[in-house]
């Protein structure tokens, strides 16, 4: 059970404890000021990560090892070949420069030190030593269909999601916003493509159905059950049982199944959690009334979770890594786009504000 | 030999005091700075060497035209000044 969570926001990191009397405050504030873009805690060894973004002078990575932060090196892209031509989907050079860190996790239990790394324009990178140092993963910056990667929301395709298989850390998923899903079974040296069955309504009917072209906001995991897979897609949501060779569309999810994140519990591959927003082109919630959906039989029925939650013009959005459940299964905390942060303790029936006066939140963590 | 000064906004992150080096192009006057500066490189240029997309660099109060290349001359009595650009960022 964990007592901490870090909030990334657009001015800083903010440290959220539980007291005593199981109220959650804000204790710790590092980087002041700074646009903090994601943080990440290594159950391995406590150590933690803050990914900033200073605008005109890039993006940075940080560490703590528990005597402060230290700035630490940021995954570099190789040197582009002369005379490579490659644009991106609106006809300009692709940069092969780390214009955001978009995922960072930790290797597996049985390989102390290496970390994930994805980032915006698509580059994976993987460090071996705690990331004193980064090694780009080329086999698959060098995969043929990884140009036909395109930007989702952002210019630039980016990878957010990282998940490294509890059974066996050569196995690792990725996707990316749009490129779809890609796995790897020998830590990297290969690639191959996943995600049949996912659907995607904003390209020509010719490439609905290829997996490339899925604009994947968030892809996750059952811990317990590492074959079952839940997606929230740019056009729904979508469960896969066979660890993301197929996916099944699921529909008629009220209030929508627009939305970003999406979390799965640790021990129960049925329950996974959703914040709907209206739709694509209207990104709020719906009514103005923040809401989570919850299945807890795999897809077949959803319930609604607003208790404690603002029911009256809240127009707050939650962002794909601004919601997360703890290695229980029974806390979740939620953060959204005006500063808003919450926790539940009982599996989202009920939660608790901690604070609506934070700035924009991207991520939590529970630490 | 040529100067160069650096924004105050860069400060607050890394400490990039006014310094007098050698070269005779923006690339070698900058290859030497980060040579003892090694932590600011990442702030100024990207990973292809190039300046960053939101960063300006001014020789005798013009912009540098060559962004990429650095290849701009410099002259013995110049001073580069490296600010942020005011677009973007």
């Amino acid at each position: 059970m964990s007592d901490t969570i870090l909030v990334s926001t657009r001015k800083g990191l903010f440290t959220a404890k539980r007291t005593g009397t199981a109220k959650w405050e804000i204790g710790a504030v590092d980087f002041l000021g700074d646009n903090v873009t994601l943080t990440m805690s290594d159950p391995r060894d406590g150590q933690r990560y803050a990914a900033l973004d200073h605008g005109h002078f890039g993006a940075k990575l940080h560490r703590n090892a528990g005597q402060g932060w230290e700035e630490i090196a940021l995954p570099a892209y190789p040197p582009k070949p002369e005379g490579l031509e490659e644009n991106d989907m609106w006809g300009r050079p692709l940069p092969w420069t780390t214009v955001r860190i978009w995922a960072l996790v930790p290797g597996g239990a049985d390989e102390p030190g290496v970390l994930w790394c994805g980032t915006l324009p698509g580059g994976l990178f993987r460090s071996q030593d705690h990331g004193t140092s980064w090694q780009i993963v080329s086999s698959l910056w060098e995969h043929p269909k990884r140009k036909m990667w395109m930007g989702g929301g952002a210019d630039l395709p980016g990878i957010h999601s990282i998940l490294v298989d509890p059974r066996n850390s050569k196995r690792v998923f990725i996707a990316v916003s749009t490129g779809g899903i890609w796995f790897t079974e020998d830590g990297g040296e290969s690639w191959g493509q996943r995600g049949e069955g996912m659907r995607a309504d904003h390209v020509p009917p010719e490439l609905t159905h290829d997996p490339i072209a899925q604009d994947v906001h968030c892809l996750v995991q059952c811990r317990a059950e590492a074959g079952r897979m839940w997606v929230q897609h740019h056009n729904g949501i979508f469960v896969s049982s066979d660890e993301g060779r197929t996916f099944t569309e699921i529909t008629g999810v009220e209030p929508s199944v627009f939305g970003f994140p999406v979390v799965v519990h640790p021990d129960d591959p049925d329950t996974a959690w959703f914040v709907p927003e209206i739709k694509d082109e209207k990104r709020i919630p719906v009514d103005g009334k923040l809401c989570l959906t919850r299945t807890r039989d795999g897809g077949k029925s959803f319930e609604v979770l607003s208790k404690g939650l603002p029911q009256v013009h809240a127009y707050d959005v939650v962002y794909r890594h601004a919601l997360k459940i703890d290695r229980t299964g029974n806390r979740l905390v939620m953060g959204s786009t005006t500063g808003g942060l919450w926790i539940s303790e009982d599996q989202g029936d009920s939660w608790s504000e901690v604070t609506h006066t934070l700035p924009p939140i991207y991520a939590v963590e529970f630490a | 030999m040529p100067r160069v000064a650096f924004t105050q906004n860069i400060q607050r992150h890394v400490d990039c005091p006014e310094t007098v080096v050698s070269g005779a192009t923006v690339r070698e006057v900058l290859d030497a700075l980060f040579a003892a500066n090694p932590r600011a490189r990442g702030y100024v240029l990207d990973d292809q060497g190039g300046l960053r997309r939101h960063m300006t660099i001014f020789l005798g109060g013009r912009l540098i035209v060559d962004r990429s290349g650095l290849s701009d001359p410099v002259g013995e009595d110049d001073t580069l000044y490296i600010f942020q650009a005011l677009s973007g960022g």
